[in-house]
């Protein structure tokens, strides 16, 4: 589980492009497609290297007036998902 | 063997495709055994040429197509690869390459780099270069492999180690696995080898041994706990499978390959199967093979499932399997792939895959003249 001072970004050569022929955002990987749901992709918008986990569930939390602690689950877990598939570096 | 399958009910016109693989060309100066590419291969002359491919990415990207996989044959064979890359990148295309390592050097990577290369999958066969020369038929090959994987590293591109598993180095999994991660593999792929084309005369010196498949399932499995190690993406093999694989994950549904002359295939190894005509995208568009040409509309979705699979809850998920497998261990393409358990053929499969060898091991080499075939293997 990542911690809550790492501070993840998308690796290089993984892209969050738009799809205009399937009016949808795609994350481009080694060998790997896939269409985030709205959550997901507002957590891979946020992933810059600049915010640390903590930080990116404060400010999506305030951006949605939702609740901290499930946006905080929400961030964990998909960061996680990403790092632990090699797609997101946190150092 | 049954009559090809009859012209399906009107469906729905398909999704688009996510995955076109470019085999650009055939030339290898591999001789790898386990090769899964047809026995005739595409000689040099009849390869497309660099306009028609920019042409195929153009129209591949349109089409909805977001992975390219360059791939071969030996794809650093051809010397056009970086206008190549550059076409494929401008137009959109998230860009694979599929090799060896057996050709180039740091100057010629480094020019796909520029071009926009994303990635590379490089293949490894053994864990020193003894072996891992024997295997791929190349002196110094291994050797290349290793230094290859450093200019990737160098030049930070995505990275994946290949490793394909047969019985010549199933047990050397593990320590491939350590090389794969010391060399910088983001991912790492272990696939048992996919017995077509040419890899299915070698079948019965390269299935590997029970033991050895628990060897490898434990070594990826430990692997996997490794807190720092890469992901590995696991293909097990059909040999001791009780359920086929998704092949393609369905006939014409997210992939389709051009093959080095331009003939347009739903899987790399469709040209094995009878009764099946391949457009080529020198007189057809891609968009117009990929929605109505008959190949692709020979077993896409399932109207044309036999049984059991027509009333199997699993359908939706293997598809029935592989076309390919089905049609060479039963003579039938419209068969169940006889991976499966509930295919009349999987008892037939198991024995024929774990038969003692009736000829030596032959070796792949490309010759731009005809040889004579290996003998047929009977399922």
């Amino acid at each position: 589980m990542i911690s809550d001072d790492a501070r993840p970004r998308l690796r290089p050569h993984v892209h969050l492009r738009w799809d205009a022929l399937r009016a949808a955002w795609v994350l481009l990987s080694p060998e790997r497609a896939t269409f985030p749901d709205p959550v997901a992709l507002e957590i891979l918008r946020a992933l810059d290297g600049r915010l640390t986990v903590g930080e990116l569930a404060d400010a999506l939390a305030a951006r949605y007036q939702a609740p901290r602690a499930r946006v905080a689950a929400d961030v964990t877990a998909l960061v996680s998902r990403l790092a632990r598939d090699g797609l997101v570096l946190t150092r | 063997m049954n009559p090809p399958p009859q012209p399906p009910p009107p469906q729905p016109p398909p999704q688009p495709p996510l995955g076109l693989l470019a085999e650009l060309t055939h030339r290898c100066p591999l001789a790898c055994a386990w090769c899964s590419n047809p026995l005739a291969l595409v000689r040099r002359g009849d390869e497309l040429p660099t306009d028609a491919w920019r042409h195929v990415f153009t129209q591949a990207a349109a089409l909805g197509v977001l992975q390219l996989h360059l791939s071969g044959g030996e794809p650093m064979a051809r010397p056009d690869l970086p206008q190549l890359v550059a076409a494929a990148a401008t137009a959109g295309l998230y860009t694979n390459l599929v090799t060896s390592g057996a050709l180039g050097d740091f100057a010629a990577l480094a020019a796909l780099a520029d071009a926009g290369l994303e990635h590379v999958q490089l293949s490894l066969h053994a864990d020193e270069p003894r072996l891992g020369d024997a295997l791929g038929g190349l002196p110094g090959g291994h050797t290349r492999k290793l230094a290859f994987a450093a200019w990737v590293t160098q030049l930070g591109l995505a990275f994946t180690v290949n490793i394909v598993v047969h019985r010549s180095n199933a047990d050397l999994v593990p320590a491939l696995l350590d090389l794969a991660q010391d060399l910088g593999a983001w991912r790492v792929e272990v696939a048992h080898a996919h017995y077509a084309g040419w890899a299915l005369h070698n079948r019965a010196h390269l299935s590997p041994t029970a033991p050895q498949v628990a060897t490898v399932d434990a070594a990826v499995r430990a692997f996997r706990q490794r807190p720092d190690a890469p992901p590995v993406d696991y293909v097990a093999p059909d040999a001791f499978a009780r359920r086929p694989k998704a092949c393609m994950d369905g006939w014409g549904a997210r992939f389709l390959v051009v093959a080095p002359d331009g003939r347009a295939l739903p899987c790399h190894a469709a040209a094995t199967l009878p009764d099946l005509r391949f457009d080529s995208v020198l007189t057809q568009p891609l968009a117009d093979i990929w929605r109505a040409s008959p190949a692709f509309q020979a077993y896409r979705g399932d109207a044309w499932l036999p049984e059991p699979c027509r009333a199997c809850p699993e359908r939706a998920r293997d598809h029935g399997g592989c076309r390919c497998q089905a049609f060479a261990v039963t003579g039938d393409p419209a068969a169940t792939d006889p991976a499966c358990d509930r295919s009349p053929h999987h008892a037939a499969f198991h024995a024929a895959v774990h038969a003692p060898a009736s000829a030596p091991l032959a070796p792949r080499r490309f010759s731009s003249r005809p040889r004579p075939r290996p003998k047929e293997v009977s399922p």
